[in-house]
């Protein structure tokens, strides 16, 4: 089972570790809401020095363009959504 | 040569030439840092005998043979079957590979345009792209302006590129910053009703299934 569920508020981690990190930049600190579960794929923070490490649950998470970028040109509609791992999402409590 | 000149080809030997015919000229491609790194790597792994220069040029060849024409079948195929639309809607991997296009390492997923919601895709961390299905990505897609631009003002972007999206229709812009890769299912157009499943694969372009333009209409 997997730790989030689609509808979940969540926000990723405000956090600038070194290394190889697919987390975007402009995403961190941001808050979404999970859009759909992939299911649990390889670690690219570790994959990447060569250490395959366990899996980890990765999730499509939705962000309103309006909540990324405060001067949003567009629809309030809009959205982005990015694929994140679950160690980089924390629950809204 | 014959000494009348009755030869029939064009070439006036009577007129000035003017210029001077330049010698061959090398490939004016500078290799960045990066490309010499990978050119070294190479030579280095045919070197070792990890792999041949004829494997790596086979693959390559073979990389080269995907075209969008693939994902223009998967659309199609989606617009006329409803229920492979529902499987590929799914599990992408299986449907693409119901039409003898697999795809291993990465997880496809279709994502379809609707009259509410219009989709476009972006690696904003590097050049992501459902190579397997698609071929190459246009090198506009791998652009820095490209990435940072279309996640922080999609419009102007699409705009750009000759398409307006209306306000009241949802813009969703996925970022493929991990092992999924996005497919675009576009609308199919309107007018198209009598057209058969290979007429209608044709009418889809690579463009469209990255979603920075929309099929306006049918065969003109």
């Amino acid at each position: 089972m997997s730790r989030l569920n689609p509808g979940e508020a969540v926000r990723v981690r405000d956090d600038y570790p070194p290394g190889h990190i697919r987390t975007p930049i402009y995403l961190r600190g941001k808050q979404g809401v999970v859009e759909r579960y992939f299911g649990a794929f390889g670690n690219p923070e570790t994959l990447a020095y060569n250490q395959p490490g366990p899996k980890k649950d990765l999730y499509k998470v939705r962000f309103r363009a309006t909540d990324l970028w405060p001067d949003y040109q567009g629809s309030p509609k809009d959205t982005v959504e990015a694929d994140l791992y679950d160690h980089w999402l924390e629950t809204m409590k | 040569m014959s000494g009348d000149h009755h030869h029939d080809h064009d070439h006036n030997h009577d007129h000035d030439h003017g210029h001077a015919h330049s010698p061959p000229q090398p490939d004016e491609k500078v290799h960045s840092y990066h490309q010499i790194l990978s050119i070294a790597l190479k030579e280095l792994l045919i070197e070792k005998g990890v792999v041949t220069a004829a494997e790596v040029r086979s693959f390559i060849e073979k990389r080269d043979s995907i075209t969008p024409g693939n994902g223009a079948k998967v659309v199609a195929r989606a617009w006329v079957d409803s229920a492979f639309r529902a499987r590929l809607l799914e599990d992408g991997n299986a449907a693409a590979a119901e039409l003898g296009f697999p795809i291993t390492g990465t997880k496809l997923v279709a994502v379809e345009n609707t009259p509410e919601t219009h989709n476009v895709v972006v690696c904003t961390l590097c050049s992501c792209y459902p190579r397997d299905l698609l071929g190459l990505p246009p090198s506009w897609y791998k652009s820095r302006a490209y990435r940072a631009r279309v996640v922080r003002e999609p419009r102007a972007v699409l705009h750009e590129f000759g398409t307006e999206i209306p306000d009241e229709v949802a813009l969703r812009v996925h970022d493929s910053t991990a092992d999924i890769r996005f497919l675009v299912v576009p609308q199919r157009p309107a007018g198209t009703h009598d057209l058969d499943e290979e007429a209608l694969a044709a009418l889809v372009t690579r463009d469209s299934m990255i979603g920075v333009v929309r099929l306006e209409e049918g065969p003109r």
